[in-house]
């Protein structure tokens, strides 16, 4: 592989970076989407709508992108809906009560230099990796 | 209403750059997981870029007295590393190795929604939304515990 590769998602990088840089310079707030998603269903009059707003926010500029360069991803065809649904329970229960998952933690998290957010990086990300390999490699399921 | 125009905005360059960075493709995510197979760097260079430039500019922005259209930074000042962050961070991490979707490109995907999503995304709902009712029905009054809590000076967020 070469450099220019991995250009669109060095640049797609930088963008999530700046999102994140502007949500927090004009709003005070963390562009964590997993608590902007959770807390918008229990948020009080006056702190919903900017969740609201920044979530069709990342749906329109995702379709933007989508519209622009004729990229929208394809359904894997036999890939198990028992296993996607198991998958999104874990997922939303586990980032509500680590409160963060890649953007959180990850983006937001590192850029304050947060020790919650590192350690929580670090096994999200390995245990992922572990997922990933016993899901492909063992069970087979692509 | 600048607030909520600027979350908007804010929101279009995060989803573009999700995108952009390959991050909706599970195939791109999940061929960055899994290292014993053709492994594709990119998601290095998405979280490199993301990181370098939070690395930057959060350091700047969080010396500033507050921020430009609001009162306050919202930024927590827990620095535990305690036993819900380690165990939702581990049920996170089967739940993304399984499936190749983390929040933010699954909310991203509803521009261009497949049947994956449709099993996913409500699913996750279900999850983060039971989650935290629980909570705040367990623990009724510090009911808000991570993104919440307000930071008076910035030298403690940049430790949190």
């Amino acid at each position: 592989m070469t450099f220019t590769q991995f250009l669109p998602a060095l640049f797609g990088g930088i963008l999530i970076g700046t999102a994140a840089t502007l949500l927090l310079w004009l709003n005070g707030r963390l562009a964590g989407i997993s608590g902007i998603l959770w807390r918008s269903f229990f948020a009080k009059p006056g702190d919903a709508l900017w969740r609201v707003l920044f979530l069709i926010g990342v749906v329109t500029g995702a379709a933007l992108y989508y519209g622009l360069f004729d990229d929208a991803p394809v359904a894997r065809e036999h890939f198990p809906a028992w296993l996607l649904i198991v998958s999104g329970l874990l997922v939303g229960y586990g980032t509500s009560l680590g409160n963060g998952c890649t953007s959180g933690h990850g983006v937001c998290g590192l850029g304050r230099l947060s020790l919650r957010s590192l350690v929580a990086t670090v096994i999200f990300l390995s245990v992922a990796i572990t997922t990933t390999f016993v899901v492909r490699h063992v069970f087979g399921v692509l | 209403m600048k607030r909520n125009i600027a979350s908007g905005i804010a929101g279009m360059v995060f989803g573009f750059g999700l995108a952009l960075a390959g991050m909706t493709h599970t195939e791109k995510v999940l061929g960055f997981l899994d290292v014993a197979g053709a492994w594709d760097a990119s998601l290095l260079f998405v979280l490199g870029g993301a990181v370098g430039v939070t690395l930057v500019t959060f350091r700047f922005v969080l010396k500033l007295h507050k921020p430009l259209l609001a009162e306050q930074f919202v930024i927590t000042k827990d620095m535990q590393i305690d036993r819900p962050l380690i165990i939702g961070a581990a049920m996170f991490g089967v739940g993304w190795g399984i499936s190749g979707y983390c929040p933010g490109p699954a909310v991203a995907l509803i521009a261009s929604p497949n049947w994956e999503l449709w099993a996913f995304l409500p699913a996750a709902i279900v999850g983060g939304v039971a989650e935290k009712y629980f909570a705040f029905h367990r623990t009724p009054l510090p009911e808000i515990k991570q993104d919440e809590a307000i930071v008076e000076n910035a030298s403690e967020s940049s430790c949190g």
